[in-house]
């Protein structure tokens, strides 16, 4: 018998490149378990856009469905024409925290704005790993990065808490340790035809791991594990007690 | 090929008469052009738009000189009587426009504003003038103003229309 | 005879894009364009077309790439900053065989320039304003008709030859308001859509004619992607000869047909030794000094570009063949006259009329002035 995933693979292009240990393949995990519960035999009515980076090789070319993989950051913009013209397709965003909150920031906050219903997953791996591991608007700081030796000064951008002051229909955050609630958030927003945001921290253990001495992706799980802290909770803590912690849960949910 | 130039600030519907004026003449099977220019300000500025009616195709369609001005304000008077001809015409709203006395040109004085407040809505002095100015030069007739004021204006189009009779009628009435 | 409409050349080029079939603009405002989108704004939702405000011209590009995958013609419209951003997506749209068409309004630059002041500053960049190896399709209106007629055409070339087309017009092609007459048959040309794999989405056996561009959201799992990529899309970005035949198909499939794209206004006078070549706003400069001269019996022959690029090089050669100097005018410090220099045979003397600034267009004296000096 044939692995659940392969109906939705494109099975000539497996293995994909990613690295050892990386977070997309969790990713990709969730996302089809997602899919299957839901009863999608085949991704047909699906057109998955992505831009530039590891994580917008997710779906181009691995997922056999329509994939546009787009340039730097305008996974959105390109997104929204399609939806724009075919509503009855179910678009989907999937992206890197650098495509969708760096390069690309204005067209996500201007797609939160216009609530067309097109999904956005972020995978967050807080670095750019593809270009050798360089700060990404979400690296926490102190971190050593390629581009901060001497450890990152800015602050992350928390693009979930954006989402939610935008009154983003559906906003969850989740990281990869997180599969089982990941995996249901997925089908949530894979359902509904509102604009809709997860966010997804992920393990990069080739470019990021390795600065945080992790050797190997295990470790990162259980940081993101012990760095976890359910939303619930998060709201009755003081700001210095969340400070480096990732805040997780559903952010917003109105499509319920 | 006659050249117009119809000037004066921002607000007085100079644009729309020029507009009017350009297509007036393409009704008649004429070739026209009309070329606008305004300050950044949408109010208050002085507004130009230039009108080209000729028989034969227009190549370049920029006015260096103009046969008629029409003047609604006396900034943009002063600033573009140098560009009339010396057999020219001038036509301006004279209680908005004081001309020297000297002028080689014919000048027409009409009370265009004054009359658009007290007969009907100051907006369409503009018509006012282009009546006067067909019926004194016949370079379109005003049954074409009123067609084209027909096929363009969406609203008050029965002053606008009734403007342009009576700007006919001032320039029947005053001979000079 | 067709109706006529006395209109400005933006309303012409918003009017013409709906009955080319025309249903998705997504634009960013700017002088002097923003006529087109508004104008659009109220066409498109009557007609069951879409248009959006983006929120920057980066998006605008963009979204009209993705309209037009999901099968829809698409434009969008600008000036020269706006042009500027969209670059990188118009080189996305011609890697992907992206049929689209994009409005370029030129104005005073470099940078902000004179926003609402013509220019023809834009002629290189529309040819190669992305980065890269391809071809471009430039076509240039001169007048309000042509803002209509080279709108459809504009379109017409986006979907044969499934490729971004850019109408180059300016200022005051944009903004002056002539008589518009709409022809009673207008050809339109519908986009050859794949529905199944019996042609690759990437490669065609004819290398003078596009692939069939793939319906979305049937079942093809269509892979796109502006990294280079094989016949059905999947991208290979070390293989030396998939860059290649990708490169030079793009490049072939318009260069291969530029007898057929371009169009131009040859105006031989038999005995004329003085000839000029121009095109857009400048033409119209150049009308008017044909105009005066001929009053004082000297003929002079014109060269008028329609189409931009392809550069139509045999159509200089017969100028340039019949007359001994060519005059060059445009609203640029010199562009248009390099390639008429390259195009041109070396006895031929080429004199380069140049203006910027202040939308200022060449006065038709100042070429009379040239001639006379000659």
């Amino acid at each position: 018998m044939k692995h659940y995933a392969i109906k939705y693979l494109r099975e000539e292009v497996i293995p994909t490149p990613f690295c050892s240990g990386c977070g997309n393949g969790m990713v990709i995990n969730a996302l089809f378990k997602a899919l299957t519960e839901l009863g999608y035999e085949d991704l047909r009515n699906f057109v998955f856009c992505s831009g530039i980076g590891c994580a917008a090789w997710i779906p181009s070319p691995h997922f056999k469905a329509d994939t546009i993989h787009t340039l730097h950051g305008r996974a959105i913009p390109v997104a929204t024409g399609i939806k724009m013209m075919r509503p009855e397709l179910n678009v989907i965003v999937i992206s890197g925290d650098g495509d969708l909150a760096g390069i690309g920031l204005s067209h996500l906050i201007h797609a939160a704005r216009r609530k067309l219903g097109i999904k956005v997953i972020m995978v967050n791996n807080m670095i750019y790993g593809m270009t050798g591991g360089q700060v990404s608007p979400t690296t926490p700081r102190g971190i050593k990065t390629t581009t901060t030796p001497y450890g990152n000064i800015e602050k992350p951008l928390d693009v979930a808490s954006i989402m939610a002051t935008m009154k983003v229909p559906y906003v969850a955050k989740w990281t990869t340790y997180h599969m089982m609630p990941l995996k249901n958030s997925l089908k949530k927003i894979i359902n509904t035809d509102k604009f809709s945001f997860i966010e997804v921290i992920s393990q990069c253990p080739t470019n990021y791991g390795r600065n945080l001495g992790f050797r190997k992706p295990f470790e990162m799980l259980k940081w993101f594990k012990e760095n976890s802290i359910p939303i619930s909770k998060a709201k009755n803590m003081k700001e210095e007690e969340l400070e480096g912690k990732i805040i997780v849960g559903e952010y917003l949910n109105q499509i319920e | 090929m006659i050249k117009i130039r119809i000037c004066g600030f921002g607000g007085q519907g100079i644009l729309l008469a020029g507009e009017i004026l350009g297509a007036a003449a393409m009704i008649e099977g004429k070739y026209s052009s009309e070329i606008g220019s305004y300050g950044a300000e949408a109010r208050g500025t002085t507004t130009l738009s230039d009108v080209i009616i000729s028989d034969k195709k227009i190549g370049f369609p920029v006015i260096d000189e103009c046969d008629i001005l029409i003047a609604m304000s006396q900034q943009a008077f002063n600033a573009n009587i140098k560009f009339v001809k010396e057999d020219g015409i001038i036509i301006v709203d004279e209680d908005l426009v004081k001309t020297p006395e000297n002028l080689k040109q014919k000048v027409f004085k009409i009370r265009a504003t004054k009359i658009a407040e007290e007969k009907f809505v100051r907006v369409v002095a503009n018509m006012i003038i282009l009546g006067y100015l067909a019926e004194k030069t016949k370079i379109v007739s005003i049954d074409s103003l009123k067609k084209a004021i027909k096929s363009r204006i969406t609203r008050m189009i029965e002053a606008n229309l009734a403007a342009i009779d009576e700007g006919a009628k001032l320039a029947s009435e005053k001979e000079i | 005879m067709g109706e006529k409409y006395f209109i400005q050349g933006n309303i012409a080029c918003a009017e013409a894009a709906v009955i080319a079939g025309c249903r998705f603009f997504a634009a960013y405002p700017i002088t002097p364009a923003s006529e087109i989108g508004e104008r659009l704004s109220e066409l498109l939702p009557a007609v069951g077309g879409k248009f959006i405000q983006m929120e920057d011209e980066i998006a605008s590009i963009n979204a009209v790439i993705g309209a037009s995958w999901a099968g829809a013609k698409a434009m969008t419209a600008t000036s020269g900053p706006g042009f500027s951003l969209m670059q990188e997506g118009i080189g996305y749209a011609f890697m992907t065989e992206t049929p689209c068409v994009i409005v370029v309004v030129q104005r005073v630059g470099p940078a902000t320039g004179q926003a609402s002041k013509g220019a023809q500053g834009n002629f290189y960049q529309s040819r190669w304003g992305t980065h890269g190896d391809y071809s471009a399709i430039v076509l240039a209106p001169n007048s309000v008709q042509e803002m209509f007629d080279l709108t459809i055409k504009a379109f017409n070339y986006a979907e044969e030859y499934r490729t971004p087309v850019i109408l180059l017009a300016d200022e005051l092609t944009a903004h002056i308001f002539e008589p518009l007459e709409v022809p009673e048959k207008i050809e339109i040309k519908e986009r050859k859509v794949a529905v199944d794999y019996s042609e690759p989405f990437f490669d065609s056996k004819d290398p003078l004619k596009a692939p069939p561009m793939p319906r979305l959201g049937i079942g093809l799992n269509v892979l796109v992607t502006g990294s280079t990529h094989n016949e059905w899309g999947y991208r290979a970005t070390s293989d030396p000869m998939i860059h290649r035949k990708l490169v030079t198909r793009l490049y072939y499939k318009i260069e291969g047909n530029a007898k057929k794209i371009c169009e131009y206004e040859l105006d031989i006078n038999d005995g004329s030794k003085i000839g000029i070549i121009s095109y857009g706003c400048s033409s119209r400069s150049a009308y008017g000094a044909i105009e005066i001269l001929s009053e004082h019996g000297l003929k002079i022959s014109h060269l008028r570009l329609k189409t931009l690029w392809p550069f139509p090089d045999w159509a200089v050669k017969e100028l340039s063949s019949k007359v001994d100097t060519i005059i060059v005018p445009e609203l640029s410090l010199g562009q248009l006259v390099r390639e008429v220099e390259r195009a041109s045979y070396d006895k031929t003397k080429i004199i380069s009329l140049t203006k910027v600034g202040g939308g200022e267009l060449i006065r038709p004296q100042e070429i009379v002035e040239i001639v006379r000096r000659l």
